[in-house]
């Protein structure tokens, strides 16, 4: 019986392409396979942020507590997406709530492991933040539309 | 497979353009808090006309006033028109209280249209935003009308709130289909919503379609068309292979007087329907 790993999953996801074979074995060695169950709790805003998520099916929602108006869904991340960055930046704290709104199948990557190798090669350190920051700066873009409200009748 | 301006070019208005045509309501829907759908025919049946996917009509509520409206129908029920809006000002305020049986006067159908023959053998995005969902449903009744013509189709919808998503059971329906793929999103949503959200642009990298061999049609408001048309130039969809709908100020329709001008163009008679590549250096210009 021969047991699949994570690699060829890993490394056929646009997000690592491009990574050095040893970058995604190290990579691979960071990872599991977890699965959330419709309604269950990814992480929680303020407990540590440990992990990054891949969603390879399934959805998660990004949420925030609004006085009055409750839980509030800012975002999802569906399959192919990177979900948190949280765990490469000091205090490593969730700043939101994440929840599965549906079955939901992802990668979790040790944050706090990869931390420690981008510390002890940069060159691995800057290709993980090359990646991130594009996460980040396309997260901020669709942030700055949807603050533009353009689909209001301009009251 | 080239698509040339001349395959969408705005047709002949057959009628004198001035003169509006009495229609009488036959049904009024609402279809959010400030978005309702009119449904008419031609008070004298032998008036009606045919109109093409993205045209749009002035409609005209007696003693208050004209504006521009797209058609929101599908095509192959002309006579029979719909038209949705949303409450903007005077004119669309006296349109909502209107009932079945009013009369409302109506010029057109006016413009360009979606290039749905010129695009035959290709796979077909639609990227509507918020209300530009209207101007494209008679594009999608089309396409799938003559399904075997097309390659894939996929329909990518963002609107502001779940409470705002437009044509909810049409959509659930066409979801149904396996031969046409929906992905709606929403800018922000209670807890309790089980879908997407984020802006439309987010859903364009995983969409499945063949950037190489797409044409797409977008609606929505100016700069999310903008960024949209950015996102599917960036996985790779031709310039001359993106349409786009965009809304000026139209008063006469057949490009007389002047009230729409954009840049070199008039919208009512050059457009509403434009190709990215015709309109690509007034995208976003302040000034026009």
């Amino acid at each position: 019986m021969t047991i699949e790993t994570l690699e060829p999953i890993i490394q056929a996801t646009p997000f690592f392409q491009g990574l050095e074979e040893r970058y995604i074995q190290l990579i691979t060695g960071c990872a599991k396979n977890v699965r959330f169950a419709e309604g269950q709790v990814v992480f929680r805003e303020g407990d540590a942020a440990d992990q990054f998520y891949l969603i390879r099916s399934g959805l998660v929602s990004v949420q925030f507590m609004i006085p009055h108006r409750g839980l509030t869904t800012i975002l999802t991340a569906s399959e192919g997406e990177i979900l948190g960055w949280s765990w490469l930046f000091p205090p490593y704290r969730w700043h939101f709530d994440a929840r599965a709104p549906q079955p939901t199948h992802a990668l979790a990557f040790d944050g706090k492991c990869l931390r420690g190798k981008c510390e002890e090669d940069h060159d691995l350190g800057y290709e993980i933040f090359k990646r991130f920051m594009q996460v980040v700066t396309e997260r901020l873009e669709s942030t700055r539309l949807q603050l533009l409200d353009l689909y209001g009748n301009n009251k | 497979m080239a698509t040339t301006s001349d395959q969408f070019a705005a047709a002949p208005v057959n009628r004198e353009p001035m003169l509006p045509t009495p229609y009488r309501i036959q049904r009024v829907k609402q279809e959010t808090d400030d978005t309702f759908t009119l449904e008419l025919v031609p008070a004298d049946s032998a008036e009606g006309s045919s109109f093409a996917p993205g045209q749009f009509n002035m409609l005209y509520v007696y003693g208050v006033g004209e504006v521009p409206i797209s058609i929101s129908s599908d095509p192959s029920d002309a006579p029979l028109i719909q038209h949705t809006t949303r409450v903007v000002g005077t004119v669309t305020k006296a349109m909502r209280l209107v009932k079945r049986g009013d009369m409302l006067g109506i010029r057109g159908p006016f413009g360009t249209h979606w290039p749905v023959e010129g695009v035959v053998g290709h796979d077909v995005v639609i990227v509507a935003g918020g209300i530009g969902l209207a101007p494209l449903r008679p594009a999608l009744y089309r396409l799938m009308a003559q399904r075997e013509k097309y390659r894939k189709i996929v329909l990518l919808y963002g609107t502001r709130t779940p409470e705002d998503i437009l044509y909810r059971h049409e959509l659930e329906h066409w979801r149904g289909k396996f031969d046409l793929e929906i992905q709606v999103t929403v800018d922000r949503a209670a807890c309790t919503w089980r879908g997407n959200v984020g802006v439309v642009t987010t859903m364009i990298p995983r969409a499945p379609f063949d950037p190489s061999n797409t044409a797409a049609f977008i609606c929505g408001p100016e700069v999310m068309m903008r960024f949209t048309a950015m996102e599917l130039q960036k996985r790779g969809v031709a310039t001359e292979r993106t349409y786009l709908s965009m809304e000026r100020n139209m008063k006469c329709g057949v490009g007389l007087c002047g009230h729409c001008q954009y840049g070199p163009v008039f919208t009512c008679k050059d457009g509403p329907v434009f190709s990215y590549d015709q309109i690509v250096a007034l995208l976003g210009r302040a000034e026009v």
